[in-house]
């Protein structure tokens, strides 16, 4: 079984240096057959160890010894338990659905066998983070698929945008990364190792400790827990986009669509969650850190929805909702219901990927036009497409039957129960979230599939970061994409409606997850609540059919089909009234100004005021300058001396004799005075 | 192993090959020249593997000695011998030699004969300074190595290159004497000898000990750079060639953190003690300001340089938080920085010696035309922001782990780094390498020769080897390190 556990991340991962080292030399069917067959090896090999660990064998074990210091160790090591194999089935699944797409997304692209390289050594590098047994692993999959990322972003690195939201996805991600060294740096100092056995199992003897931010400042004193745990969660929050860290995620649709699949909405960006879940034994000491995660959560599920209402970018509409969607994740973290957040995750990663491949398919068809204001009534022209984006959006809306809907309905549920500050408003913002999910995701739904025709005009340049030529010229009509593009759409959209149906009882109520994540029930009884409420999967749709979450979907859908397609005149009234909201939301509440201005522009300005002011103008100018002009200024009056006239030094040296000699002559006429 | 003095080997067969690299003579015969100066750096090169294979990780003695009276009269010797601190610098050293030579292979076409022998020649006296046990001796590797670096500067350098090693002249000068003055002190007071372990022992008074630590601080600081005696090395980097600001970068920058190791730690540790907190602000201060004065450089040669003091500020942090992780992670940040912040300054060189130019803008797109060069300088890149599986994040995570359990504080500072770092160096790479070509020079770029291909490859392998497996650096100092902290602890004063 060992070697079926290194098997999973090194198949990818020779994919990946076989694609990428020789990806001038070999075929492009060559490239994305071994990537194909990585990723695919890895999927196969993740269903046997899932039925190895369904049938109650878990695994913890070093693979190598990757340093020792003084008396702490640091391994390379796999911790194969329920969690980690429900994430490396959904990685290694969605990972392969989106290489075969990507055989049909990017076919013509010279980067060809560059794409499939990056996209394998980001599945090796996922499957890394989520089998670590050690936080230092953690950190390096963590990393690492930051990178990757950062390559993907950029992939088209001749557009300024891309190359834009790369550096900033990057640098953003780092500043959570910051945070989150500083959390691991924590554990190392308390418990003295990073692997999670130990430290999980003495993290109750660790309850009451505490540290102070500024050493002999009693005021800086806090709940060691909570600083560890918030530490921790800040880097959650930068690759979990979270607000105020969440600006780098829409810029990332700059990078092919399969990818925004892949990394930013099914895995990459979910790792944050993973990581909170894995850590619940932390987590779970500290309401403290419980209750600020469920306030960033219902912020970014809340305000984050509502930018989706006003795009016209046919990704960036799905990007605003994978922010909002990580939100409800991060309540249902902080509403102690880990094991929903990982269920959300999955059913998440399912639909969200077939909404994104969905829309990079309606974008092969508009040849590469993104803006839906050129779209509408691509159903006829599109059908395979248009239906799995249909099923995906009543998955994310939360329709009852759908996978969707059990997560997400479990997350509202366990927010009700929850008692931690915070609560309340959490339950508002997954509320109005329902409502808001539901209209913006069936407004881009309406007005890319229903309604009027409005491509194939004498249209101006649709999105504007794609340098050439793109669109559709008149009379040009969209087109069904090739198999290889909606065979992933078809095989994604299969567990989109019935994965959440299968697996809510396992997951939620029974004890798959067991001691893989760790709830005090006791201070914390959501899940207790939950299951007491939980009355098979059959019943809880049919039970949700009377309740206000149901109807507030509905509301939304509704009211998007009577603005959108009814009485399309409307929004654009309703923008004019509404002139100061609308330009706020425009501006997505001014973050990126606000950090382009002041951190950007802050640094970029300190950076030369230290140097030009600091290293230039004290430093040179004053000691290094002022020593020089002292040098000089010797050297300068030396040179007065030498003169080269011959009268001038027998003077001097006249003089210097006659002077020499005064000094001594008063010098003896001392020591005779002290003798007498 | 045994009979053959391998230290001595070390230091004199490069020596005696710049040598002979010398009497191929004239220009006439550079391809001689070059082909003789490889193979001197081979041979360099091969003669201290067996310090690392024949090497005893279970003792902190100093091994592989060599003791020969040297100047009786005041008991000087010519004492040599490794620990397992010193005896990766010596590897790294000569490995770099090796890269050196081939950085220069057919970008200096004048003087290639003489260009060769200095570095050759610098190589063994380096490596003179790692193996040194005798102060004296000590002192006179110190000095001479910075001969054969003014006249690379000097000769092969660019067009401020006076101005530069002058600066760096004056900046070296007190330190240099300050060193001269301790060494003295310490051999009077030590009853007429210059041994290095022998002072190791020495009891001092407390005043005494500030007095030696702020003398060896003159003369190290201004090596390390610490701040704010650094100014002199983005201007030494920008006006040296490409494989000087290497070696510089790689090897030169390493004496003086050695020289805490070796001298300030073991022989003042009350001092070390008293004047901790000085030398973590003084750390801080390189990682934060220094940060932030890299992320506002125009010229790429400068931002490395910058980025190096950066880099270096981790080093004298980890040797100041007195605990093994720290110590050990500032080695291996040594280590680490001198294969990448090499290969940083190789990856700039074989740009200039393309378009001829080191500033940001005058580039753009390079990606276009050298899509292989881009590769590589992406992994020296994040190698340089410290990413995992690269050499750049082991030494900076120790350091960090080690900061936090010192002081919370310290720690916030440091791992500022993560995301100034980062900044600085992803910021230059986008200008440079991403985008569409910015002129016609990036246009009419050829991507990279054979030979510079294995340059980056050989270095590739160094920051990604040691990313990845850091073990078999770190076991050989652990008893070397335990060694130097035991020193550290246990006071001097009588």
């Amino acid at each position: 079984m060992e070697n079926l556990y290194l098997l999973v991340p090194l198949a990818p991962l020779f994919g990946a240096l076989i694609a990428g080292l020789l990806c001038r030399v070999i075929p492009k069917v060559l490239a994305h057959s071994v990537a194909i067959a990585g990723v695919g090896i890895a999927f196969v090999a993740s269903v046997f160890i899932y039925q190895d660990v369904a049938a109650g064998n878990t695994f913890n074990g070093t693979v190598y010894q990757w340093l020792t210091s003084g008396d702490y160790s640091f391994q390379v090591g796999f911790l194969i338990d329920s969690l980690t194999v429900t994430m490396m089935l959904v990685v290694t699944f969605v990972s392969l659905m989106v290489h075969i797409y990507t055989i049909g997304y990017m076919q013509d692209d010279p980067g060809y066998n560059r794409f499939f390289s990056y996209i394998s050594l980001f599945t090796f590098s996922m499957l890394m983070l989520v089998m670590a047994n050690n936080f230092m692993q953690l950190f390096f999959g963590w990393e690492a698929v930051g990178l990757v990322s950062y390559l993907l972003i950029g992939f088209w690195y001749t557009r300024p945008t891309a190359i834009f939201a790369n550096l900033k996805a990057f640098l953003a991600n780092r500043v959570g990364d910051f945070g989150f060294i500083l959390g691991i740096g924590l554990v190392l100092a308390n418990f003295g190792t990073l692997d999670y056995q130990p430290v999980f199992d003495h993290a109750r003897d660790f309850a009451d400790a505490t540290v102070s931010l500024i050493p002999g400042c009693d005021a800086t004193t806090f709940s060691l827990m909570s600083v560890t745990c918030i530490l921790l969660f800040v880097g959650a929050m930068g690759k979990s986009a979270q607000v105020p860290l969440h600006v780098w995620l829409p810029d990332s649709m700059e990078g092919p669509t399969p990818i925004s699949a892949l990394i930013h909405a099914a895995t990459m960006v979910t790792a944050g969650i993973f990581m909170v879940s894995r850590m619940s034994p932390l987590f779970e000491l500290s309401d403290t850190a419980l209750s600020f995660v469920i306030v960033i959560g219902s912020i970014t599920a809340l305000f984050m929805g509502f930018l989706g209402i006003i795009q016209n970018d046919i990704k960036r509409v799905v990007a605003y909702s994978t922010l909002s969607q990580l939100g409800y994740m991060t309540v249902a973290l902080g509403a102690s219901a880990y094991s929903v957040a990982i269920f959300h995750l999955m059913t998440h990663a399912f639909f969200k990927a077939l909404l994104f491949l969905a829309a990079g398919s309606v974008i092969i068809g508009m040849h590469h036009d993104q803006d839906i204001r050129n779209m509408g009534g691509l159903r006829k022209y599109m059908p395979i497409t248009w239906l799995t984006f249909l099923i995906g959006s009543l998955a994310l809306i939360g329709t009852p039957f759908f996978s969707g809907f059990y997560s997400k309905d479990s997350i509202i549920e366990a927010v009700s129960f929850s008692h931690i500050p915070g609560s309340g408003f959490a339950y508002f913002s997954v509320m109005a979230g329902v409502f808001i999910t539901a209209f913006y995701s069936f407004r881009l739904y309406f007005l890319v599939f229903h309604g009027e025709e409005r491509f194939g005009k004498a249209h101006k340049e649709g999105h504007d970061s794609h340098g050439e030529h793109h669109g559709l010229v008149h009379g040009q009509k969209p087109h069904e994409t090739p198999w290889v593009v909606w065979l992933p759409l078809v095989l994604l959209a299969i567990p989109s409606v019935f994965i959440g149906y299968i697996t809510i009882e396992p997951m939620l109520f029974g004890d798959f997850f067991g001691s893989a994540i760790f709830i005090d029930t006791e201070a914390h009884p959501v899940m207790e609540e939950l299951t007491q409420d939980y009355h098979g999967a059959f019943a809880m749709a049919l039970h949700a059919l009377t309740s206000p979450v149901f109807w507030l979907a509905v509301a939304g859908v509704v009211s998007s089909w009577f603005l959108y397609l009814k009485q399309p005149q409307i929004p654009a009234k309703i923008k004019a009234a509404c002139g100061p909201i609308h330009t706020l939301l425009e501006n997505k509440y001014y973050f990126d100004k606000f950090y382009e201005t002041v951190f950007a522009g802050g640094a970029r300005l300190i950076g030369r005021g230290l140097w030009k002011g600091g290293d230039a103008g004290i430093i040179d100018g004053l000691i290094v300058g002022g020593s020089v002009r002292v040098v000089s200024g010797i050297a300068a009056l030396a040179r007065l001396f030498q003169s080269g006239h011959i009268y001038q030094y027998a003077f001097t040296m006249i003089f210097g004799v006659c002077a020499f000699l005064t000094l001594w002559l008063l010098w003896l006429m001392g020591f005779f005075a002290r003798l007498n | 192993m045994s009979g053959l003095p391998i230290l001595s080997l070390a230091i004199w067969v490069p020596v005696l090959a710049g040598f002979v690299v010398l009497l191929a003579g004239s220009d006439q015969n550079s391809p001689l020249a070059r082909k003789l100066a490889l193979l001197g750096a081979l041979a360099g090169l091969l003669v201290t593997l067996p310090l690392y294979t024949g090497f005893d990780t279970t003792t902190p003695a100093m091994q592989f000695g060599e003791l020969h009276p040297w100047i009786r009269r005041f008991g000087m010797n010519y004492h040599l011998g490794v620990d397992g601190i010193s005896m990766l610098f010596v590897i790294l050293n000569s490995f770099i030699t090796v890269i050196v030579v081939l950085a220069g292979w057919k970008v200096i076409q004048s003087k290639v004969a003489q260009y060769n022998a200095c570095f050759l020649i610098m190589s063994g006296l380096l490596n003179g300074i790692f193996v040194a046990l005798d102060g004296m001796l000590f002192y006179v590797f110190f000095e001479a190595s910075l001969i054969p670096l003014y006249l690379i500067i000097g000769v092969w350098g660019g067009p401020r290159r006076v101005y530069a090693a002058f600066k760096f002249f004056l900046f070296t000068l007190a330190g240099s004497l300050l060193l001269l003055l301790s060494l003295i002190y310490l051999y009077l007071h030590s009853n007429g000898s210059f041994s290095i372990l022998e002072w190791h022992q020495l009891p001092l008074p407390l005043e005494t000990q500030k007095w030696i630590f702020l003398a060896f601080l003159a003369a190290f600081a201004v090596k390390v750079p610490m701040w704010p005696v650094h100014t002199w090395l983005p201007d030494a980097h920008v006006e040296a060639p490409t494989g000087g600001s290497i070696v510089l970068a790689a090897i030169a920058l390493k004496l003086g953190a050695y020289g805490f190791v070796r001298f300030s730690l073991p022989i003042a540790p009350d001092a070390a003690h008293a004047f901790s907190g000085l030398i973590i602000i003084l750390s801080l201060i390189a990682v934060v300001y220094i940060g932030f004065v890299a992320l506002a450089q125009e010229d790429m040669k400068k931002l490395v340089a910058y980025s190096s003091i950066a880099h270096m500020g981790f080093v004298t942090l980890g040797f100041f938080l007195f605990s093994s992780l720290g110590v050990e992670g500032a080695l291996v940040q040594m280590i680490s920085h001198g294969f990448v912040a090499g290969a940083m300054f190789y990856c700039i060189g074989v740009m200039y010696d393309r378009v001829h130019s080191r500033l940001i803008k005058d580039y753009g797109g390079v990606v276009n035309t050298m899509p292989k060069f881009a590769a590589f300088f992406m992994l020296f890149a994040m190698a340089n922001a410290g990413l995992p599986a690269t050499s750049g994040f082991v030494g900076e995570f120790m350091v960090i782990m080690a900061s936090v359990k010192f002081n919370l504080c310290v720690a916030f500072l440091a791992a500022s780094t993560m995301i100034l770092g980062a900044a600085y160096t992803l910021w230059m790479y986008k200008r440079v390498v991403f985008g569409a070509v910015a002129n016609h020079h990036v246009a009419e770029l050829t991507d990279i020769t054979a030979r510079e291909f294995l340059v980056l490859a050989l270095l590739a392998l160094g920051a990604l080897g040691i990313g990845l497996y850091p073990q078999p650096i770190t076991e050989v100092m652990h008893s070397s390190v335990d060694e130097l902290l035991r020193h550290i602890s246990v006071s001097k004063i009588q």
